[in-house]
């Protein structure tokens, strides 16, 4: 057992040799991150384990760029004669593509000064062992089996934890360049109960609890409880008539829609001429009431990172103030591509190239108590789960499936499912005309409650 | 990064697997796997006209299973030293509690078919070549019309080598070839913007391209980009649906081949759960999910757990007849295993997945079941699908569509899901095509987070009610 500030260093000592064996091997410039982890996933089902898996991970991913061709490789091999030779072989591999000016690393005086401290590594995560994870797992199926005789059967409970380290280092030839790292953990539990429904059907639910700190998790007795909860209340789920209505998102469905949302400001979805909003900066994509936040800087936040995949100090966007779309999300790439500057959205893993990725994107809670957002609709839905690809990007048409609730007389009424719902994306969030209070901050893409003045319902014919 | 040097995975033999099989059973399980895997990947994008980027991965690896009752302790490690393989082999038998289980006698090796044969992986063929394949496909993109403003092009490629030893002493080697072309185009005109794409590809070599053209598929990509300029937006309520020879196989992937994957139904969280024996769709329909279909993406000559890939039929003239199964579930239902079990990689324990699942060839002409549509949707092109096991409903979102009217496609339809029930609408299946078509290799299946290459196929498939999720009532 050693600390995890010697393990970061280490990491770090790694990822720095790596890339200055790219630029000794010719490359103008080299990047390289290395990543380590410990990971727990145990499951149980019916009150017994049924796996316990445990293993620890180490990778290498590596970009040179030589003569502004670029190639992009990974291996878990990192014994330092191994590697040596893995980073000469990619510089050899980058005469294969083609020159692009805009591979060139950003300014030194770009790169991230300081590392903050964002509280995403607590040491208790590591210390959680398979006996303690079978026991949680264990005691929240337990919980969502005695919450009701009409659970009667489970998909089974999961307790999962992954704890480690990330180092990136950037060499360039004459060149300052950039080295750091971080510590990092995640926890989480999921819990799936079964219900049988009367048409032979079976209704299943879930709920969850995630966070960085195992001190953050929610009781595993509740998470059980909850799930079977949101089990038993489908049971009976009818499909609805096709027709026109007001639609209200629940945090997880609401969350879904922002993901796509996040696809669509993203600048390589832009320069690739992939979306809707290209030329719509400054525009408004969205009612008044949204205001749509990237921030990476919240402290413990799922998806908080210290510094950019390019080396850039991690900042906080705002995208969307007011209906107005502010800034699209860029790297360093897709910033030079549209000739403009990044804003520090660049995320990377080991196995590729660095690309725009959201941090905590996050629609903002609006002000309305979320039993309020219900208030006056006399029959709309309301959405708990979405299902499916149903997004063309380019062109914002939105067609999934669904399941959920029908609202009537201003109430959460009957469960439904087998249905779509539609609408153009651009006329779905200018369509915004409430958003709840209650947002629900276990996942890194965000959102709370919100409610559609109307999107078109597809379902059987009748009335 | 050549695979040249040979298999990093020689090095591994019979004594050295018996020792790891006896660390892992040495804690009183019921049976133990060895799963030694070595992947080499490469990749090439293009764009903006040029080589934009060149990629390349190994990875190397040994995973370990141990199962006692129906627990699986499962450990992996990436190097294959003695002291990490014993440690993983050694955590994984945590999973048992006490005693210890005799390891196998002797191991041996076991010699299987192989269903694609490739004389030279296209890993092992000068990259150069490839970077021609990427030109030709984006040249044919553009010169197939003005309107076309934006192409790219990419290629991937993979070895997979992969080594399994069973507690019963059976040592499998298998070579898994595996590579994917595609185009992806985009069309603009009139302030209007759509995209196209076309792919494909299996465990081939360079002979893919024979059949296959880059011409062929730029041509492809850039035709949906252009016919989708005109899309109109798609009606909304249950109506007919004719489901187009190959891709539309995706139907059956998500409305039956999930719910018929053995761990669900022997947990009874499947609707398909105990109805072998009875009729779960029109018996029009028979479905078979077939590893051993040559040099295709779906195929494999031993599963992940050391089972032959094989043929099984699970619906015959609508009666449902199998499930697909791994080791856990085979042994549950007291049956052979039917070389199901699948894993991404050294990571992953096995699960119950599908290969390639097909509806075989009805009697009715394709021209016939268009013909007999008064009012609905002809589907041609997906972007994928997604299934609810426990209840059955599924939805998959077509790219490519058409309005049907009076018997005669017409208008091409925005982007637009449909959602129906499994059993359900396959026994609203109707007419049934002969026309069978197994689609080119691009699909990719998901499932508790591990991803593995399939296929699908279908004749043109008619069925008489599904809810399309457009936006005109």
């Amino acid at each position: 057992m050693r600390s995890v500030e010697a393990q970061v260093a280490e990491l770090r000592g790694i990822a720095e040799r790596a890339a200055a064996a790219g630029v000794r091997a010719g490359a103008e410039a080299a990047e390289a991150l290395v990543s380590d982890g410990i990971e727990l996933s145990v499951k149980v089902r019916m009150g017994k384990p049924e796996l316990v898996q445990e293993a620890g991970a180490r990778a290498l991913g590596l970009r040179v760029f030589r003569d502004h061709r670029a190639a992009v490789t990974y291996t878990s091999d990192l014994r330092p004669d191994a590697l040596e030779r893995f980073v000469a072989e990619t510089v050899e591999l980058a005469k294969l593509s083609e020159p692009d000016e805009l591979n060139e690393l950003p300014a030194d005086d770009q790169f991230a000064m300081t590392v903050p401290e964002l509280e995403l590594f607590d040491e208790k995560v590591l210390a959680i062992d398979a006996k303690r994870a079978l026991d949680e797992a264990l005691r929240a199926e337990a919980a969502s089996r005695a919450f009701s005789s009409k659970i009667t059967n489970s998909e089974g409970a999961s307790f999962g934890r992954v704890s480690g380290a990330t180092a990136f280092a950037i060499a360039g030839r004459g060149r300052q360049g950039f080295a750091a790292g971080y510590a990092s953990s995640y926890c989480s539990l999921s819990v799936e109960p079964i219900a049988d429904d009367t048409d032979g059907k079976k209704r299943n639910g879930s709920h969850w609890t995630a966070a960085r700190f195992v001190a953050s998790l929610e009781p595993s007795e509740e998470v059980g409880r909850e799930a079977a909860r949101r089990t038993i209340a489908k049971l009976g789920s009818e499909k609805i008539a096709t027709g026109a209505m007001p639609v209200v998102f629940d945090p997880e469905a609401g969350r879904d829609l922002l993901r796509l949302f996040a696809s669509v400001v993203s600048g390589g979805a832009i320069y690739r001429r992939s979306s809707y909003l290209i030329d719509r900066e400054s525009t408004e994509v969205a009612s008044k009431l949204c205001h749509i936040v990237d921030d990476p800087l919240l402290r413990r936040g799922p998806g908080s990172r210290p510094f950019d995949g390019d080396g850039l100090a991690a900042r906080r966007n705002v995208v969307v103030d007011a209906g107005i779309l502010h800034t699209y999300l860029l790297d360093t790439y897709s910033a030079r591509k549209l000739g403009r500057a990044s804003n520090g959205c660049a995320g990377r893993g080991v196995g590729g190239a660095p690309h725009v990725t959201t941090s905590n994107f996050i629609l903002q809670p609006g002000t309305t108590p979320k039993a309020e957002v219900l208030r006056g609709l006399d029959r709309a839905l309301y959405v708990t789960d979405l299902m499916g690809f149903g997004f063309n990007a380019t062109t914002g048409d939105f067609s999934r499936g669904a399941a959920g609730f029908l609202i009537e007389g201003g109430q959460l009424g009957r469960p439904v499912g087998e249905i779509t719902v539609s609408a153009n994306f651009d006329a779905l969030w200018r369509a915004v005309d409430c958003i709840g209070d209650d947002l629900d901050r276990r996942s890194s893409t965000a959102s709370p409650t919100f409610r559609v003045a109307q999107m078109m319902i597809a379902g059987h014919s009748g009335h | 990064m050549t695979n040249s040097e040979g298999s990093r995975l020689d090095a591994i033999d019979a004594a050295l697997a018996r020792r790891l099989l006896e660390a892992a059973l040495s804690t009183g399980g019921d049976y133990a796997d060895l799963f030694f895997e070595y992947r080499t990947s490469a990749d090439y994008s293009y764009e903006d006209q040029r080589v934009k980027s060149v990629g390349r991965g190994i990875t190397l690896g040994l995973g370990v299973r141990v199962l006692k009752g129906d627990a699986t302790g499962y450990a992996y490690c990436e190097q294959l030293d003695t002291d990490a393989m014993q440690r993983a082999a050694r955590t994984a038998a945590q999973i048992a509690a006490a005693g210890a289980s005799p390891p196998p006698v002797e191991v041996r090796a076991i010699q299987i078919p192989d269903f694609y044969p490739v004389a030279t992986p296209t890993l092992e063929v000068v990259p150069t070549e490839k970077l021609e394949l990427l030109r030709r496909g984006d040249r044919a993109a553009r010169a197939a019309d003005p309107r076309i403003t934006k192409v790219v092009v990419s290629f991937a490629e993979e070895l997979k080598e992969i080594l399994i030893v069973t507690a019963d002493g059976l040592l499998y080697r298998d070579r898994q070839p595996l590579m994917r072309y595609g185009v992806y185009a985009i069309a603009e005109a009139g302030g209007k913007r759509q995209t196209g794409s076309s792919g494909g590809g299996g465990r081939k070599g360079m002979d893919y391209f024979a059949d296959r053209t880059p011409e062929g598929h730029g041509a492809e990509a850039a035709r949906v980009a252009l016919a989708m300029l005109d899309a109109v937006d798609a009606p909304a309520g249950e109506m007919e649906v004719v489901l187009g020879a190959g891709d539309s196989g995706i139907l059956l992937h998500e409305a039956i081949g999930h719910g018929l994957e053995a761990d669900f139904n022997r947990k009874q969280t499947s609707n398909y759960s105990g109805r072998i024996g009875q009729r779960v769709a029109s018996e029009l329909c028979t479905v078979v999910d077939d590893g051993t279909v040559s040099h295709t993406r779906g195929a494999i000559n031993v599963d992940d757990e050391g089972h032959p890939g094989q043929r099984n039929v699970l619906i015959e003239n609508g009666i449902l007849v199998g499930y697909l199964h791994d080791w856990l579930s085979a042994k549950h239902f007291r049956r052979g295993p039917s070389g199901n079990g699948r894993r991404q990689s050294f990571r992953h324990n096995p699960l119950p997945r599908m290969t390639n699942t097909y509806l075989t060839a009805g009697p009715h002409e394709a021209d016939e079941i268009l013909r007999s549509v008064k009012r609905g949707v002809f589907a041609k092109r997906f972007s994928g699908g997604q299934v609810n096991i426990s209840n059955g409903d599924f939805v998959f979102s077509l790219t490519e569509s058409y309005l049907i009217e009076d018997g005669q496609v017409t208008a091409p339809l925005k982007g637009v899901n449909l959602i129906g029930n499994g059993p359900e609408v396959l026994n609203k299946v109707t007419m049934l095509g002969n026309d069978f078509q197994l689609s080119d290799g691009i699909w990719t299946c998901g499932k508790d987070g591990q991803s593995v290459p399939v296929g699908v196929g279908t004749p043109t498939v008619k069925i008489a009610a599904i809810t399309v999720g457009g936006t005109q009532a």
